[in-house]
């Protein structure tokens, strides 16, 4: 049966088919749908973890324990599982072992637009690019298979535009696996220095068998043109704007593999052309390899550069000369930015914070829309966690001056994630800061996953929740209140008592996101425009349900859910 | 056949994703290679949200770029305006009429254009606005203007109804079928303004 498929999706597909059993992943766009597909199958046990390395160190122990596994994560993700990544890379597997990591050319929804092919070199661990839904699913079969055969785990390369673009897929049956036995086999699983000297040796081995497997599989593929005039290199979703702008003008040599890279391919195809372009998105790597085997007619990063997507018509117009014709209106088109929901509740937080001129020590989620107009709360945005431990090293920098004025900002789920640890560093070392956890209990930003604090797994049956007031007392912090970001004047309130505070405090501003499904709204509110004064006071709070027009607040009764912070804030009563 | 490509537009959580599905399913079944390509995450979320659908004999790119949609269907009338360039000289700009104020001009910091509606005619698009909101509505839920619109599509298209029905049956949950049903009728004869 014929499909379309997201990448995601059909990746998923892929692990069902191959047998996979156990998947352990954290969410992160754009890697999360593959998760959420696979739980799907009955036959796969499939959880979010608290965060990329517990998923990582759960899907090896998996396939130690003789069962395929899988984890999933974004390309900043895999900076959290470099660790047990590149110690797995030593002892490789027992039962094969599949790694998706999603990078995201062009940031549409990351911190940083990093390449992920230098952790797969730098841990000696393969890996697979696949450039289409299609490909998504014949790799990652493939490559459990090549797993289990090399003994190493596999990475899979997505990209935002493979992973989120939907083609047609064949689906096919599972292949249902048993249980590989388990023998208890130190010498390849207990990485003491003793017997990792052993595995190193093994790696570089394994290495130069890879080297000549990539030389020859099916993954890497030669595409001749008799009208070409020239060669180009290329992988991933790069692949795909490679055929569309240039069709049979060039040969192409397409890497599915693209960690360990071939060499006598390369030589070989190189030397057909008098010219050949490498056009691979982000960093020179294919380009650099070209240049360390001794193919010196490459040019790639001199013309394309490192930054964002190379489609169709950079390609056209860098290599072809060729530019599409189009018209524009004369109009200044205002700009649409995300912004938070009508009724997110992080926004009477952010309000409140602006008003105090508090500086904020923020993370990664929804509320990082808080550094945006109008509010622009925000002061950093780092990575997962950053929020409490750059809080910490701010207050001990500043001292008294920025302790009573500083405040972190994080979410339930990235609290679970990396932000329990920056909060015991708080504790530990005497830190008079101000923690704000805003749990609106759900994972939002990649579409309400459930997390450690929800009560709920990812198959949405009951789970143990985590209690952030004990937890957060546990860890010794003696000062820990609940406020709900709906109420201006108490969330005000409280911010200010906490950091007038002489000792740590954690305030935590609890209200479920507005676009949860068991969330019931209130009616949306009007505006007497009678009483209007049009002094632009709820116009403060940034809701994309209320605007101006002709010098009177309008509330649009489509998108208001009646979260009444506009009321409370409007001082002539003309809300109701 | 050359590969076509059609941008569904609009604002974070109109339901463009869903539009595109409906799209790609109609024309799989039809029987072409289809590429349907969407963003999630942080755009959804009140911001600009585009997707891209592209068909033929073998469709490579999922991505349209400037001057190359031969159809643009805009769920809002600043997102059609703003992606006028994506269209093909004489190609086919299907607008909603509705009106949703970015950030920018909530906040006083710019102006909504006005006269879009003609400004686009001039500038040489083949458009085709309508009222989708009020048609949704009158099916039901404003939720629905994403079907009205793929009505309006279905009307300028050459394919049998009976794969748009088995499409949005496919798409819509159970519960919403007949609605999404009737906004799809009203959207196959609704008149361009």
């Amino acid at each position: 049966m014929k499909k379309l498929m997201l990448g995601n999706e059909a990746f998923a597909r892929g692990l069902y088919e191959a047998g996979c059993k156990v998947v352990s992943s954290y969410p992160g766009t754009p890697s999360t749908e593959i998760t959420e597909e696979v739980a799907k199958y009955d036959e796969v046990y499939a959880e979010w973890a608290p965060n990329e390395k517990v998923a990582m160190e759960t899907a090896l122990g998996a396939s130690i324990a003789g069962a395929r596994s899988f984890c999933g994560m974004k390309h900043v993700g895999l900076n959290v599982a470099a660790d047990p990544l590149y110690t797995a890379g030593y002892t490789g597997v027992n039962a094969g072992m599949v790694i998706a990591v999603a990078d995201d050319q062009g940031m549409h929804s990351s911190q940083n637009e990093q390449d992920s092919r230098h952790h797969a070199i730098a841990s000696k661990v393969p890996m697979l690019e696949p450039s289409d839904s299609t490909e998504c699913k014949e790799f990652v079969k493939l490559a459990f298979e090549l797993s289990e055969k090399f003994d190493a785990p596999f990475i899979v390369r997505m990209s935002t535009r493979v992973a989120h673009s939907q083609s047609i897929v064949e689906m096919e049956d599972r292949q249902e696996l048993g249980l590989k036995p388990y023998e208890k086999t130190p010498q390849k699983f207990v990485m003491m220095p003793a017997y990792a000297k052993g595995r190193h040796v093994f790696v570089e081995e394994r290495t130069k068998k890879l080297i000549e497997y990539a030389e020859t599989t099916p993954l890497n593929r030669v595409e001749i043109s008799d009208k070409a005039e020239f060669g180009v290199i290329t992988n991933g979703a790069a692949y795909q704007y490679v055929k569309e702008a240039l069709g049979d003008k060039a040969s192409v040599l397409k890497l599915g593999m693209v960690n360990p890279l071939p060499e006598k391919l390369i030589q070989d195809f190189a030397a057909k052309y008098e010219q050949v372009y490498v056009i691979e998105e982000l960093d020179g790597i294919i380009e650099e390899h070209c240049r360390n085997i001794g193919v010196n007619n490459v040019k790639g990063k001199e013309i394309f550069g490192y930054i964002g997507e190379l489609p169709q018509s950079v390609i056209a117009e860098k290599l072809l000369g060729e530019k599409k014709e189009f018209s524009a209106l004369e109009d200044n088109i205002p700009v649409r930015p995300p912004v938070m929901c009508p009724g997110c509740p992080h926004r009477g937080l952010f309000y409140c914070l602006k008003k105090l001129g508090v500086t904020v020590s923020g993370d990664i989620g929804c509320y990082t829309l808080g550094a945006a107009a109008p509010l622009n709360a925000i002061d950093t945005t780092i990575c997962m966690g950053a929020s409490i431990s750059g809080l910490h090293g701010f207050n001990k920098a500043r001292g008294a001056e920025s302790e009573h004025n500083t405040v972190a900002v994080i979410g339930d789920s990235t609290f679970m994630h990396s932000g329990m640890t920056g909060l015991v560093n708080i504790a530990y070392n005497n830190s008079n800061s101000t923690v704000i956890i805003l749990d609106n209990s759900i994972t939002g930003m990649t579409g309400h996953q459930q997390n450690p604090t929800t009560g709920k797994n990812l198959k949405g049956d009951p789970a143990a929740a985590v209690n952030l007031e004990e937890l957060c007392k546990a860890i010794g912090i003696k000062r820990v209140r609940v406020t709900d970001p709906y109420k201006l004047a108490e969330t005000e309130a409280a911010i200010k008592e906490e950091l007038a505070a002489d000792e740590a405090s954690v305030i935590i501003s609890r209200r479920p996101c507005a676009l949860l499904k068991y969330v019931k709204h209130n009616p949306p509110f009007k505006v007497n425009t009678e009483k209007c004064v049009g002094c632009k006071m709820c116009m403060k709070l940034g809701c994309p349900a209320i605007s101006m027009r002709d010098g009177k607040a309008v509330i649009d009764h489509t998108q208001c859910v009646g979260c009444g912070i506009c009321k409370e804030q409007c001082k002539v009563g003309a809300i109701e | 056949m050359e590969t076509k490509s059609i941008m569904i537009v609009g604002v974070g959580g109109q339901g463009s994703l869903l539009a595109s599905r409906l799209l790609g399913n109609v024309l799989l079944a039809q029987g072409f290679d289809v590429k349907v390509s969407e963003v999630h995450g942080m755009s959804q979320r009140g911001g600009s949200v585009v997707t891209y659908v592209k068909y033929g004999d073998k469709v490579y790119s999922p991505v349209i770029e400037k001057g190359e949609a031969d159809a643009v269907i805009s769920f809002e009338l600043l997102e059609a305006a703003r992606c006028l360039p994506y269209l093909k000289k004489g190609g086919h700009l299907i607008t909603s009429t509705q009106q949703i104020d970015p950030m920018p001009v909530i906040t006083g910091a710019a102006q909504y254009p006005e006269n879009l509606v003609e400004k686009l005619r001039a500038a040489g698009a083949e458009l085709v606005a309508v009222d989708a909101l009020a048609l949704a509505e009158q099916a039901g839920t404003a939720k629905a203007s994403n079907v009205v619109l793929m009505g309006v599509l279905a009307a300028r298209m050459d394919y049998p109804m009976e794969l748009w029905q088995k499409a949005i049956e496919q798409c819509v949950p159970a519960k919403f079928l007949e609605l999404n049903k009737k906004a799809f009728e009203l959207g196959l004869s609704a008149e361009s303004v």
